[in-house]
């Protein structure tokens, strides 16, 4: 199983995110660092929901606010990892809508479920595969880190 | 002008996140890009060499299928396009 590395400090921005905009879908990118086995996530970027007509079940990221998100990751040396919503009243487990509309293969798409206004489980999933035709989501191990510092530094620090 | 990768097309194009090429126009500067990594060209086009629906292309921060001359829009050293792909979902 691979392992989505994310910041508390994310961690607690995106359930945050998912318990402001409930009983709607929040939505936002996950910007970070590739990794051996997975991404390292220093940071997340709130978006806008456009799909206002059913906001409660579905969202989508406008493609320009995409354009602007990923220019300043750039900027910071960062690239976009994934992205994360919220699953109101719902179980943290994607549908077939997510994965219908998921396109970023080797990304990272984590979701939050979200209990009457409260923030419960959140998971991640990897979007794996060479092509379109042949995508699957696998499910990973999200690890909470301190700081973005790679796991192998840290490792050899706790060794030293 | 520029031409920025998405990070899930990275793995057909050398893993560069950007390639700089002379174009007249998108089109020339996107069949630069696929010249230049061949194995994007199915990941951006159908068979029939139509942009794939959930595939996003900016001229700037214009839509190019919202530009009156869409892909056939002329393009300077300074433009920058950047390929997007979509994200939407939901339960």
């Amino acid at each position: 199983m691979t392992v989505l590395q994310v910041t508390i400090e994310v961690y607690e921005a995106i359930r945050a995110h998912g318990e402001e905009t409930y009983p709607h879908e929040c939505c936002g990118a996950l910007l970070g660092r590739p990794a051996a086995n997975g991404w390292i996530i220093e940071s997340s970027v709130k978006a806008g929901n456009t799909r206002t007509d059913s906001a409660h079940n579905r969202y989508q990221i406008a493609p320009v606010e995409l354009v602007k998100i990923e220019r300043e990751a750039r900027k910071k040396g960062l690239s976009i990892g994934g992205f994360y919503h919220s699953h109101p009243d719902h179980p943290a487990q994607w549908s077939p809508t997510d994965f219908a509309e998921a396109h970023w293969l080797g990304c990272s798409y984590v979701i939050t479920a979200v209990t009457q206004g409260k923030a419960t489980v959140t998971n991640a999933f990897l979007l794996a595969g060479k092509t379109e035709e042949n995508k699957q989501f696998e499910p990973q191990t999200v690890e909470i880190i301190k700081t973005a510092e790679p796991l192998s530094a840290r490792r050899e620090s706790n060794n030293s | 002008m520029t031409i920025y990768i998405p990070t899930p097309l990275r793995p057909y194009a050398e893993g560069k996140d950007q390639l700089d090429v002379r174009a007249d126009t998108v089109q020339g500067a996107l069949d630069k890009l696929t010249l230049t990594f061949p194995d994007l060209r199915k990941h951006l086009f159908t068979e029939e060499g139509k942009l794939r629906a959930f595939v996003n292309v900016y001229l700037n921060d214009e839509d190019v299928r919202y530009l009156p001359a869409k892909e056939a829009t002329t393009v300077t050293a300074t433009d920058t396009l950047s390929i997007i792909p979509s994200i939407a979902g939901g339960h």
